[in-house]
C-alpha cells in the first residue's frame, strides 16, 4: 500500500511535481499516462527515494519514508523498481545479477540464493540463461532478467518506469506477458507506460498527468471511452 | 659513431644497479601514488564542497607544476624538514607518488563517473546501501575501464623516475650521467640507458594489455 500527500519535487526553478495526492492500495495495478515531461518517472522515483522529495509525505506500507529517521534501504527491499534502460550489472552473470541482493542485502545464504534466482528464471521463461552474460541478451530478455531480479528481493510493491519502451516491437509482448502474469498474482504495481493496450487490459486504475499534476484518474473503461478534461481527451487522441 | 665497446663492459655493473634501484623506485612509487590517489579521488569526489576543496587543491597542484619542481621541493625541503638531513632515493620515491597521486586521483575519478548512472540507482533500488552499491557494482566495473590509462601512469611514472638523477639517487640515469662525466662520450650511456627504459616501458605494456585482454573475455 502506498499513500501518497501532497507531494512536491521541483529540480531548481523547475516545479515538476505539484501538490500530488494518492493511495495505491494493496493488490492494485495502477497505470500511469501522460506527455513527455509530465513528471511521470519523477513521480515513480520518489516513491523509492532515487529522488528526493521537496514537500508532502508518502507512506510505503504505513512507513513515512519523507521521515529522517526511516531507514530508506529497508523500505527499497520492499518496493522493487524496474527501469526503462534494464541497469543489469554487466559484470555479472544473470544468475549472479539476481542473487547479489538477496546474498549481500538480506544476507540470505548463496545457496538459497542461487535456488530461489533459478526459480524465478524459469518463472520469466530464462531459466537456460543463469551463467549467461547480459551483454548476450536481447533486450527483452534483458527486462525479463530486471523483473527477476527486482523480484528476488520479494518486494510488496513493484514500479515499472516504461518498461518496453527500450524494446523491439516484437519483444515487448513477453515482457508485458510476464507482467501480466504478476499482476495476476497479486502484486501491487504502479506502471508508467505508453502500451494503452496494456493499461486497459491489466490496469485496475489510470492516472492520467500533465504538468506535474494528476489531471484524471478512473478505471480504464473510464479515461479511455469517455475523459472528462480537455487534456485527456488531446493527449487520448494523440496516442490511441 | 664508433661504439666503446670496452667502456660500457666498464660501465654494465653500474647500469645494472641503476636499473634495479630505476625499478625499486618505479614500483614503490606506483604502488603509493596509486593507494594514495584514491583516497585523493575519493575525498575529491565528496558532495560537501569544503571536503572536497583540499583534493582539489592538491591535484591542481601537482598536476600544474614540472615534477622537477616538485623533486627539488621535496628534496631540499620536506624531508630535511621531517627528518633533519636529506636523501635521495626517498625524496624520489615521495615526489613520484606525490606526483602520480594527483594523476591517479583523476583517473579514478573518471572511471568511476563513466559508469551510467543507472548502475548506482538500480543497486540502490535493490536496497544496496552506497557503499555496498559502490564495492559491488561500480568499483568492479570502473576498475575495468581504469586500467588503460592508469597503464599509461605508471609507464610516465617510469620514465620520469630518471629525474631523481638530479638529486643524485643513483638509478639508471645518474649512471648514464656518470659515465658521460667521466669519459666525455654521449652515445654509449645515453642509448644504453635509453634502450634499457625502453625495455622497462615495453614489457609493462605488453604485461598491461595482456591484463586487459584477459579482463576483456571475463
Ligand atoms: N535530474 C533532473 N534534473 C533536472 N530536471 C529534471 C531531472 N529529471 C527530470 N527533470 C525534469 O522534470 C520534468 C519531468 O521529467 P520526467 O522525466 O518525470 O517526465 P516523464 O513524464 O517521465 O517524461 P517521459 O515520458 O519523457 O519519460 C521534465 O521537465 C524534466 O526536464
Ligand atoms: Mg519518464
Amino acid at each position: 500500500m502506498i499513500e501518497v500527500k501532497n507531494l512536491k519535487k521541483t529540480f531548481g526553478n523547475n516545479e515538476v511535481l505539484k501538490d500530488i495526492s494518492v493511495t495505491i492500495n494493496p493488490q492494485e495495478v495502477v497505470v500511469v499516462i501522460g506527455p513527455s515531461g509530465s513528471g511521470k518517472s519523477t513521480f515513480l522515483r520518489c516513491l523509492n527515494l532515487l529522488e528526493t522529495i521537496n514537500g508532502g509525505h508518502v507512506w510505503i506500507e504505513g512507513k513515512d519514508i519523507t521521515d529522517k529517521n526511516t531507514d530508506i534501504n529497508k523500505i527499497r527491499t520492499e518496493v522493487g523498481m524496474v527501469f526503462q534502460q534494464f541497469n543489469l550489472f554487466p559484470h555479472k552473470k544473470v544468475i549472479e545479477n539476481i542473487m547479489l541482493a538477496p546474498v549481500k542485502v538480506r544476507k540470505v545464504s548463496p545457496e538459497k540464493a542461487r535456488e530461489k534466482g533459478l526459480e524465478l528464471l524459469r518463472k520469466v521463461g530464462l531459466a537456460d540463461k543463469a551463467e549467461a552474460y547480459p551483454d548476450s541478451l536481447s533486450g527483452g530478455q534483458k527486462q525479463r532478467v530486471a523483473i527477476a531480479r527486482a523480484l528476488a528481493m520479494e518486494p510488496k510493491i513493484m514500479l515499472f518506469d516504461e518498461p518496453t519502451s527500450a524494446l523491439d516491437p516484437e519483444m515487448v509482448g513477453e515482457v508485458l506477458e510476464v507482467m501480466k502474469q504478476l499482476a495476476k498474482e497479486g502484486m501491487t504495481m504502479v506502471v508508467v507506460t505508453h502500451e494503452m493496450g496494456f493499461a486497459k487490459e491489466v490496469g485496475d486504475r489510470v492516472l492520467f498527468m500533465d504538468g506535474g499534476v494528476i489531471v484524471e484518474e478512473g478505471n480504464p473503461k473510464e479515461i479511455f471511452e469517455n475523459p472528462q478534461e480537455e487534456r485527456t481527451k488531446a493527449f487520448l487522441s494523440k496516442v490511441l | 659513431m664508433d661504439i666503446r665497446w670496452d667502456l660500457l663492459a666498464e660501465y654494465a655493473p653500474f647500469f645494472v644497479k641503476g636499473t634495479l634501484l630505476t625499478i625499486g623506485l618505479s614500483v614503490c612509487s606506483i604502488l603509493l601514488g596509486t593507494i594514495f590517489g584514491l583516497f585523493i579521488g575519493l575525498g575529491k569526489m565528496a558532495q560537501n564542497k569544503l571536503i572536497s576543496l583540499p583534493f582539489n587543491i592538491y591535484i591542481t597542484f601537482f598536476r600544474g607544476t614540472p615534477l622537477l619542481v616538485q623533486i627539488l621541493l621535496v628534496h631540499f625541503g620536506l624531508v630535511p624538514l621531517i627528518w633533519g638531513e636529506t636523501n635521495g632515493i626517498l625524496a624520489a620515491i615521495i615526489a613520484l607518488s606525490l606526483n602520480s597521486a594527483a594523476y591517479v586521483a583523476e583517473i579514478f575519478r573518471a572511471g568511476i563517473q563513466s559508469i551510467d548512472k543507472g548502475q548506482m540507482e538500480a543497486a540502490r533500488s535493490l536496497g544496496m546501501n552506497h557503499v555496498q552499491a559502490m564495492r559491488y557494482v561500480i568499483l568492479p566495473q570502473a576498475f575495468k575501464r581504469m586500467i588503460p590509462p592508469l597503464g599509461n601512469e605508471f609507464i610516465v611514472l617510469i620514465k620520469d623516475s630518471s629525474l631523481a638523477a638530479i638529486i643524485a639517487a643513483k638509478e639508471l640515469m645518474y649512471w648514464g650521467q656518470a659515465m658521460q662525466g667521466q669519459y666525455y662520450r654521449v652515445w654509449e650511456p645515453y642509448l644504453t640507458a635509453a634502450l634499457i627504459y625502453l625495455v622497462l616501458t615495453f614489457s609493462l605494456s605488453l604485461l598491461l594489455s595482456r591484463l586487459e585482454r584477459r579482463l576483456a573475455v571475463q
